[in-house]
């Protein structure tokens, strides 16, 4: 449907450029072209900046590394694939990421959910400085947020570890929670649900039978959001995380004594598992369309 | 009447637990990091610190690391600046000229999220290595003097700054060229405007929700970040994020800590709020 609109506009687009407009003149007509050119030139180049990292990453985790410091490719060689653990205390910082990622998730969308449930389906006094308090942490920098959660736990003597991690970043997840559910909700036809009413649904067979299947792709978005935010934080989790080291923080430490191989190869797995999520959870979404 | 009840109590048991962990965790922690800043600065960790109201803490704290402070604020600018700079053409080709490109290109946008934040800006100091390519090409082209370098110079800092939040910025300009109804473009150009005149009068003023959106989430986590001036720069580029981390984590020196940390908040909260009001009443231009 989008990609329809889109070429009807696209085309009407160029219509109207390639009209006359004033007093016609190479020079202008030239400049004009020159223009439009750039313009997707420009946006060529800026696609590169982005994804050029991304390229470096997948190429070097092919890479036989040359010394401790590796900037430029030596050998191809598959063996940082097959001995991904072999870096020292990689694999374990992974899978707390994991951990802390999933059981952040969880603990996020339960919690957030009920609030994005909460603002959009209620009317209540105070809403607009819930939804204040909501934006606040998106709004505030990490390095602000990790080191006010410290001087909490310091200053109720809470042994810094797995559990702080998890507090913070179910705290600093929540938020993005709130605002994707928060869109899908609102986006829904308040209709579907009256008319469950009048077919003699209660309060919470309408919930259960109407709003949460419709709700349900916007919590899925919100948590994998969720998870991704959570398996990718360096800067509050650095403050939290006491003795114990998650993948970023090991990146972190790494940097400093020459990174093996082997983060890069957790690098292409990220971006090759998201990508798969991203492309697989268009493809459902297209297949549900197609068979509505 | 029971339905009535039931609507007054359920969204307070959904809202609880959440606003609860939210208040706990984000609102107590900023009171106890303002406690922090004043407690006596002769304390330490290790036997414990009293309250004494020592506001001298964030003078001295100021004094310390001006340097450090204006630098975030310099670096997080240029970088706000170029990512609207680079990401203005990126997002326009993707809502005028993308057609069914369209999603294939968004997801391009979010792509370098994909795959972790600290791992992507290692990448760049294989890019601008002193015998990486870019640094061998601009030698070559003798944009560079020979004995130059790019890694561990502000300009890789701020490099690496805007590339990690370019993302931030483009999104937002996307969105909001996306709203804009063509009908309006092509009316200014029935009314004689050339592309450029019609770019500068119609498209741009109507994307500026965008850009202020766009700059404002560049803008507010690249002043606090300290991962880009750490790996891609030296002490001479370091900025107020490094300051508060190794105050906090290695000096443990929690007051002088604190205070630099509630003074890089009420900056960037006194920033945003001129800025929001500039671009709300004079319409940014």
């Amino acid at each position: 449907m989008s990609t329809t609109d889109t070429a009807a506009r696209d085309t009407r687009g160029e219509g109207t450029s390639s009209r006359p407009s004033g007093p016609r003149s190479p020079l202008r007509a030239a400049v004009q072209f020159a223009g439009r050119h750039v313009v997707v030139v420009a946006a060529v180049g800026s696609l590169t900046y982005l994804l050029l990292p991304i390229a470096v990453v997948i190429l070097q985790s092919f890479n036989k590394p040359a010394g401790r410091y590796n900037t430029s490719f030596n050998e191809f060689t598959l063996s940082n694939w097959t001995n991904m653990c072999a870096a020292g205390g990689m694999c374990d910082s992974v899978v707390l990421s994991l951990q802390i990622a999933v059981l952040a998730t969880i603990g996020a969308t339960v919690l957030g959910s009920a609030i994005a449930f909460a603002l959009v389906r209620h009317r209540f006094r105070g809403r607009s400085s819930i939804n204040m308090l909501i934006f606040l942490p998106m709004a505030t920098p990490e390095v602000v947020m990790g080191s006010s959660l410290l001087t909490l736990f310091v200053s109720m003597q809470m042994r810094l570890g797995f559990w702080t991690l998890l507090i913070a970043h179910i705290m600093f997840t929540l938020s993005f929670v709130v605002v994707t559910v928060k869109a899908r909700l609102s986006g829904l036809d308040p209709n579907l649900e009256e008319a469950a009413r009048d077919l003699y649904a209660n309060a919470w067979s309408t919930f259960w039978r109407v709003t949460f299947p419709l709700a349900l792709p916007g919590i899925m978005a919100a948590a994998m959001l969720a998870f991704a935010l959570s398996f990718d934080d360096f800067i509050v989790s650095n403050f939290n995380a006491g003795n114990e080291v998650n993948f970023p923080m090991f990146v972190w430490g790494a940097s400093r004594r020459g990174v093996p191989p082997q983060v890069n190869v957790i690098g292409t797995l990220m971006f090759v598992v998201a990508l798969l999520a991203v492309v697989g959870g268009q493809w459902a979404a297209a297949q549900r369309h197609r068979s509505r | 009447m029971s339905l009535s009840a039931r609507r007054g109590v359920t969204p307070y048991l959904l809202l609880l637990p959440g606003l609860m962990w939210l208040g706990l965790f984000f609102a107590v922690p900023l009171v106890t990091l303002v406690s922090t800043s004043l407690y006596d600065p002769s304390g330490s960790l290790r036997e414990g610190y009293r309250m004494t109201w020592h506001f001298a803490t964030y003078a001295e704290a100021l004094q310390a690391y001006w340097p450090q402070f204006r630098r975030s604020f310099t670096y997080a600018g240029t970088a706000t600046v170029l990512a609207l700079v680079i990401g203005y053409p990126l997002a326009y080709t993707i809502a005028f000229k993308a057609g069914r490109w369209k999603n294939v290109l968004l997801v391009l946008v979010i792509a370098p999220f994909f795959t972790s934040f600290l791992v992507r800006t290692l990448a760049w100091t294989t890019i601008l290595a002193d015998d990486g390519f870019v640094v061998q090409t601009l030698q070559a082209v003798g944009l560079m003097d020979p004995t130059g370098r790019l890694l561990a110079t502000p300009v890789a800092v701020i490099a690496g700054i805007t590339y990690n939040f370019l993302p931030f910025t483009t999104l937002p300009l996307y969105a909001s060229l996306e709203k804009i109804d063509h009908r309006v473009i092509e009316a200014a150009q029935d009314l004689y405007c050339s592309g450029t005149q019609a770019f500068r009068r119609v498209t741009f003023p109507l994307s500026l929700p965008g850009v202020v959106a766009g700059t404002l989430l560049t803008f507010i986590p690249a002043a606090g970040d300290f991962i880009n001036a750490a790996l891609l720069g030296t002490p001479s580029t370091y900025m107020i994020g490094n300051v508060i981390e190794s105050q906090f984590l290695q000096v443990t020196d929690y007051p002088t800590a604190s205070a630099l940390s509630v003074m890089l908040m009420a900056t960037i909260v006194a920033l945003v709020v001129v800025y929001v009001r500039k671009a709300g009443t004079e319409e940014l231009l």
